[in-house]
């Protein structure tokens, strides 16, 4: 009996351990930034790709190279009409993905800590709801990349 | 025998020549929204991205595609242009006639220094124009492109609402067809190329 209640406390212990962390469930893929002219804020795309049974939930990103990294999404009315917001969180489902894309989901970045050029690679990293982190290179391409 | 076999042939050509002429004319050869006899001549007087004062008729002459934007738009704005890019690209020659007006709807931020760099990462064909409030206000209500400056944001920065759909007018300022980002490369391809090779580029 106390040998059960030994190895209980254990496994709760364990727990979180075992449980993986967020970050470690995602793949992210196609990572690019579409560099506009004259320190002018850019839009980042990436793939995220959740590979784990629970879902990842993305709270922020932030770079050495930019100032500012902010999660947006683009969206347009029946009318025609762009906008843009700001999200507080995005949600990867478990064994889903969502897509970083031009006019939807995209992170803005703005304040580029020194100049860039097409062909660089800058780092993001990711940081989700659990506190763990994602370092994601991201290839700077020219304002007219198609996506 | 042979003579008789040639002129039913002849005949069964001809036939289906005259109803293909009949049939073309008949059906809308357009993929986009034709908006013919539906919005107003391009009309305006802005300021271009060399900083001179320009006005609709300085653009007559070639086929003309009006879109609204600004340049600290990161997503949607560079999307458009950077699918015009590839429609110019593959219009090959004939992009020669065409020009691409990039009208800033935040003519406070975007001076023409500013729009003349960001017009020219995307495309020689696009000439960027700004102007007085007024004047931004005025051409985008002669076309119902609704624009809304957002609140400020922390640090004063803030986003511009606007309408994104891309007007076509042919060589003589009339407007033609309308484009809305959702719609495809080749539809715009389909119809420019039909537009600047019927004369729309006089």
């Amino acid at each position: 009996m106390k040998r059960r209640a030994w190895l209980l406390g254990l496994i709760t212990l364990l727990a979180p351990i075992v449980h993986a962390a967020q970050a470690d469930q995602i793949k992210a893929n196609h990572a690019w930034i579409r560099l506009l002219p004259a320190n002018l804020p850019a839009g980042a795309y990436v793939t995220l790709d959740n590979q784990g049974a629970s879902a990842a939930t993305l709270v922020s990103a932030h770079s050495t190279a930019y100032g500012s990294v902010m999660l947006h999404q683009s969206t347009t009315d029946p009318a025609g009409n762009s906008d843009m917001h700001m999200l507080d969180r995005l949600v990867v489902p478990a064994h889903g993905q969502v897509s970083l894309a031009p006019a939807s989901y995209h992170l803005m970045l703005q304040q580029a800590t020194h100049p860039l050029k097409p062909d660089d690679t800058v780092e993001i990293t990711f940081d989700f709801a659990d506190g763990s982190h994602l370092a994601v290179p991201f290839l700077v391409r020219p304002a007219n990349a198609a996506d | 025998m042979k003579l008789l076999r040639f002129a039913r042939l002849a005949g069964l050509l001809v036939i289906s020549m005259v109803l293909a002429a009949c049939h073309s004319q008949q059906a809308a050869p357009w993929q986009l929204t034709d908006i013919s006899g539906h919005m107003p001549d391009l009309t305006f007087r802005l300021t271009n991205d060399q900083g001179k004062s320009v006005a609709a008729a300085d653009y007559q002459g070639k086929v003309t595609l009006l879109y609204f934007g600004y340049t600290h738009c990161p997503d949607v704005c560079p999307l458009t242009l950077a699918h015009l890019h590839v429609v110019m690209q593959r219009l090959g020659k004939l992009a020669d006639g065409a020009q691409i007006l990039f009208v800033s709807v935040d003519p406070a931020r975007d001076t023409p220094e500013a729009l003349h760099a960001y017009v020219t990462a995307f495309d020689p064909h696009v000439v960027g124009l700004t102007g007085s409030p007024a004047d931004v206000e005025a051409l985008t209500k002669r076309y119902r492109a609704a624009f809304s400056r957002e609140p400020d944001k922390a640090g004063g920065s803030y986003d511009v609402s606007h309408s994104s759909g891309i007007y076509i007018f042919d060589a003589h300022g009339k407007a033609r067809l309308l484009a809305t980002p959702t719609d495809s490369q080749d539809k715009l391809v389909h119809d420019l190329h039909l537009l600047l090779s019927s004369g729309g580029a006089t």
